[in-house]
């Protein structure tokens, strides 16, 4: 447990005009029960307000895109599962996507809707338990969480089903899915993503009338549409600032352009929009999820002719990117004609919708940082790879 | 009106309490070590090597073609090859190998040993205490350690095996030696005289 | 054993053990003979609450409880007791020792003092002061003090700022408490509470005559629980010991059986709170219906604690937690005129004629401005549920 030490001279005098008091500089360790992981913020507080904060990371690195160039293609798979813990599959998403980008793969179209399948229930769990971390920060002593860890848990299950294993599920493979649906797997899902409504329904009859959550997050955390675009922040914190751009909608990738759903936006940007575009979101995924269950064609899961071992992509580079829960996910591979790419590259969500914290909670409350932090949605292991 | 939505909240937060007592769905604990969760098929932990028959090394699967600890991302497969040669699963005499270790403290479950193995030698377990005192050698699996029978295989993972077990019964089948052909039939035909 | 010898099975024995006293030392030892059963059972009441508070949270939220430890996990108080005390007490070099070490006995010594005026049954008070309810608003300052030694003791940066937002959350919050109750003193022109007790404890129609079922001292009561809350540091004023920000704030540097002895002050200032509202509000040690009153006063006291603390579990599972300026802005932008306003209409409710008459002038009296009132404090935010478009 971190404390902090006081300043030893007067560096830092407060703006308010009182020309004798200190700044309070409390450094938010990288023990701390609200940071999603070791993140430390630095932060220079006037009584109560935020003058200066700075974000430290670089707790969990990994070497991660150092390894990926010791490794094969198909080694490097196991690893992006480990780089958004929470989402794995969205990640083998994207990697997926560039190498089959640099190679030419094509996908065959059942793969491409179980890659739906899965990537959108993905994105359910994400957000659910988002939303009750959320509430966990703000002191509702853990409720909220333990309802929406009961609905991730079904799908965590779902996933163990299929793939064997609940986070680190490595189930894409270059050229479609690693296996095919077990018996029962589809009637099993349909099942959870018919109650999952019931779930939101109840989370919102919890919390969104409720004045105490209206009160600390209306208004707080503030991001303007310019400074959001200007900063390179996509995902939900984007659309909560009223900025139409999903990549789901733009790029088309893979078949979400047969899908029917829409794109929920926000207007304040504040971090009650992030809280309430997030269980749109929820509600659209499970839209997409039932049309992709009742369309599921037959045939091969993965493309028959890509190689599992000796894999060498022609020399070239490609960028492949998903609209992942926290935003645009990208990987960026060059490759050389080895089976070891010779440079690779993760564009981390979560690390570039971090760079905006310090504007986001100036002028704040302390008690606002953790929140706005909280509505950032970062993963550590995304952040520091 | 000040306090709606707490109520509102306040209401949801007593359904869950009393429904806890009357639904399975609002109390989802399972007391483990008592209860244990539905073992699920497909669950991988850490792969071990199947054996067919009762002798775990003359039955062992495995001919040390050394694919695995190639493909291994963190490269924690050690094998060293053997200098005779023994019968495989399918009959026919190949390597074995004479050391097979698994450090399953560097292992992360990937399963791509059990995709890339041609002979359906490795596979995944899922047994999951597997808690030591040593952090070194107790977690370095040798052969003996990871060897286990096709029943076990069965038993753990039974949609697999059978289909692991059907294929390994055609490939036997081509590779058996064909029967000599049956003797010519006696020709009616009268011998010259 | 008639009810009544039930009911007063305390005080006989009392007397009893006294006959057996030389009169010069009857005062010293009636006084030990008082204090000593609220010595034991106020902190037993403490490790029960505990237990059912973990309980009662892990039901709402879809889990059990703690359920290893003795029958139903019962004895987990006991476990818990044993960890804090074998735990090592860390002092940091650079606090200020004395003020240190003082401050959570200074905290408990308050908690307990306060319940010197509580009426736990017919005839069982420990001390009836006729200045009871002023005695007992004093001695609640107390527990502010020894907060503010603690946290400013500990020489840490979180636990100052714990320490500070917890005196200006308690400061606050005590103008409501103490006019949320001046409403009863103006009811029974008297500061004791058994003479508070005695007079609602009489039946019209089996109904009782306690305060809570009059417009002014139904309003009186949710103050005065909201205050309540916000001065034990309950969820959801519980900033001061904010969890998730600066982890425990104001007892941050405190381990070991200090740290118990910060959690026993702050449960025993909840029961003294609660155990006001009940004697103030509820009708003490009365029974609910006129033929109910066969059972022992002791008993209904107890019963309607037990329905209190369930309240206060049941909210803390359930609300997040203010900050702090919103905080202050309900205590003094909201209670405050609220409880002003409920001066007036007990002033009201004693003018009138009794009849349907006084009850809609006192109900619209109290409703009005509670809705103008909330109004306004959303007014300043713009807090509203939001509808949010979708994109073509």
């Amino acid at each position: 447990m971190t404390t902090a030490t006081l300043p030893p001279s007067a560096t830092l005098t407060s703006q308010s005009g009182d020309s004798d008091t200190q700044l309070l500089e409390v450094s938010m360790g990288p023990q701390h029960p609200s940071t999603h992981g070791v993140f430390r913020m630095d932060v220079a507080l006037d009584g109560e307000h935020v003058v200066k904060l700075k974000p430290i990371f670089g707790y969990l690195h990994r070497n991660h895109e150092k390894i990926a160039e010791n490794e094969t293609y198909l080694g490097s798979m196991p690893y992006t599962d480990r780089l958004d813990y929470f989402c794995s599959i969205t990640n083998n998403w994207a990697y997926a996507l560039a190498v089959e980008t640099l190679a030419g793969i094509v996908v065959p179209e059942r793969a491409e809707y179980l890659r739906v399948i899965t990537g959108e229930l993905t994105r359910l769990q994400n957000h659910a338990s988002l939303v009750g971390f959320l509430m966990q920060d703000m002191g509702a002593s853990g409720t909220p969480l333990m309802y929406a860890f009961r609905e991730r848990e079904k799908i965590l299950d779902l996933f163990e089903t299929l793939t064997g294993a609940r986070m680190m599920c490595n189930y894409m493979r270059f050229g479609g899915c690693r296996c095919d649906l077990p018996e029962g797997w589809l009637a099993q899902a349909k099942q959870v993503v018919d109650a999952f409504p019931r779930f939101l329904d109840e989370f919102e009859r919890l919390l969104s009338g409720n004045e105490i959550l209206m009160a600390r997050t209306q208004g707080v955390g503030v991001l303007s549409k310019e400074l959001a675009i200007n900063a390179g922040v996509t995902g939900p914190m984007l659309r909560a600032c009223g900025v139409n751009y999903d990549l789901r909608k733009v790029d088309k990738y893979g078949i979400y352009d047969r899908f029917n759903f829409r794109v929920p936006l926000g207007e304040h940007g504040d971090v009650y929009d992030r809280y309430m575009i997030r269980l749109l979101e929820m509600r659209e995924s499970v839209s997409i999820l039932q049309q992709a269950m009742r369309d599921l064609p037959e045939g091969p899961f993965t493309d028959p002719k890509t190689k599992v071992r000796n894999f060498r992509p022609k020399p070239g580079e490609a960028y492949g990117r998903i609209e992942a829960p926290k935003g645009e996910l990208g990987f960026y591979l060059i490759s050389d004609g080895t089976p070891n790419p010779y440079r690779y590259r993760v564009r981390p969500p979560s690390l570039i919708n971090l760079t905006i914290l310090e504007d986001m909670c100036l002028g704040q409350n302390i008690a606002d940082v953790v929140i706005i932090l909280g509505s950032v949605d970062i993963v550590m292991g995304e952040v520091d790879r | 009106m000040l306090g709606e939505g707490i109520l509102k909240g306040l209401a949801e937060t007593a359904r869950n309490f009393f429904g806890s007592y009357v639904s399975k769905d609002r109390l989802t604990t399972i007391q483990f070590p008592e209860e244990r969760a539905p073992r699920i098929e497909a669950s991988r932990n850490f792969p071990f090597l199947v054996y067919d028959g009762t002798d775990p090394m003359a039955g062992l699967r495995c001919v040390s073609c050394l694919i695995c600890e190639k493909e291994c991302p963190p490269k924690c497969i050690f094998i060293e090859k053997s200098t005779d040669k023994k019968p495989d699963a399918v009959g026919k005499p190949q390597f074995y190998p004479s050391k097979f270790n698994i450090d399953i403290s560097v292992c992360m479950s990937c399963q791509i040993c059990v995709e890339v193995c041609p002979f359906d030698a490795i596979k995944m377990d899922n047994a999951f205490e597997l808690s030591a005192t040593d952090r070194f050698d107790a977690l370095l699996f040798n052969k003996q350690q990871l060897a286990k029978p096709n029943e076990y295989y069965h038993e753990i993972h039974p949609t697999e095996a059978a289909d692991v077990d059907a294929a390994l019964a055609a490939a036997r089948a081509k590779a058996a030696p064909k029967p000599p052909p049956p003797p010519a039939p006696p020709t009616t035909e009268t011998p010259a005289l | 054993m008639t009810p009544d010898t039930i009911d007063q099975i305390f005080v006989i024995t009392k007397h009893w053990l006294l006959g057996y006293v030389p009169s010069a030392l009857q005062p010293i030892v009636s006084a030990i003979l008082s204090v000593v059963p609220i010595l034991v059972l106020f902190p037993l009441l403490f490790a029960i609450t505990t237990v059912l508070e973990r309980k009662g949270l892990g039901r709402i939220q879809n889990r059990y409880g703690p359920n290893r430890v003795g029958p139903y996990g019962f004895s987990q108080p006991i476990a818990d007791g044993i960890k804090s005390l074998t735990k090592e007490d860390v002092i940091p070099r650079s606090a200020d020792q004395v003020v240190h070490f003082l401050a959570p006995l200074l905290l408990v010594l308050a908690a307990f003092l306060g319940y010197a005026i509580l009426p736990i049954g017919r005839n069982m008070v420990i001390t009836n002061l006729n200045a009871g309810l002023l005695y007992f608003f004093a001695i609640g300052s107390m527990v502010e003090l020894a907060v503010f030694m603690a946290g400013w003791s500990s020489r840490s940066k979180y636990s100052l700022l714990g320490a500070m937002r917890a005196v200006a959350q308690m400061i606050s919050y005590e103008i409501p408490l103490v006019l949320a109750s001046v409403v009863i003193i103006m009811a029974t022109g008297s500061l004791s509470t058994v003479a508070i007790v005695e007079q609602q404890a009489h039946y019209t129609y089996s109904l009782p005559h306690w305060f809570v079922f009059t417009p002014w001292g139904f309003a009186g009561f949710l103050a005065f629980m909201v205050a309540a809350t916000a001065e034990s540091n309950r969820s959801p004023f519980d900033l001061p010991e904010g969890e998730s920000e600066i982890i425990a704030g104001y007892y941050i540097e405190y381990s070991g059986f200090k740290f118990a002895l910060f959690f026993l002050g702050e449960y025993l200032g909840m029961f003294a709170t609660s155990g006001l509202a009940i004697t103030l509000f509820l009708g003490g040690w009365s029974a609910p219906f006129s033929f109910l009153t066969w059972v022992p006063s002791y008993l209904w006291f107890f019963a309607k604690l037990l329905v209190l603390i369930c309240i206060f579990i049941w909210i803390r599972g359930t609300l997040p937690r203010l900050r702090q300026d919103q905080l202050m802005n309900l205590a003094w932008k909201f209670m405050l005129p609220m409880t002003l306003i409920n001066i007036f209409t007990a002033a009201l409710w004693h003018f009138m004629p009794a009849g349907i008459l006084r009850w809609l002038a006192c109900t619209a009296l109290l409703v009005i401005p509670c809705i103008a009132l909330s109004r306004g404090l959303k007014q300043g935010k713009k807090l509203q549920v939001r509808t949010y478009r979708f994109a073509e």
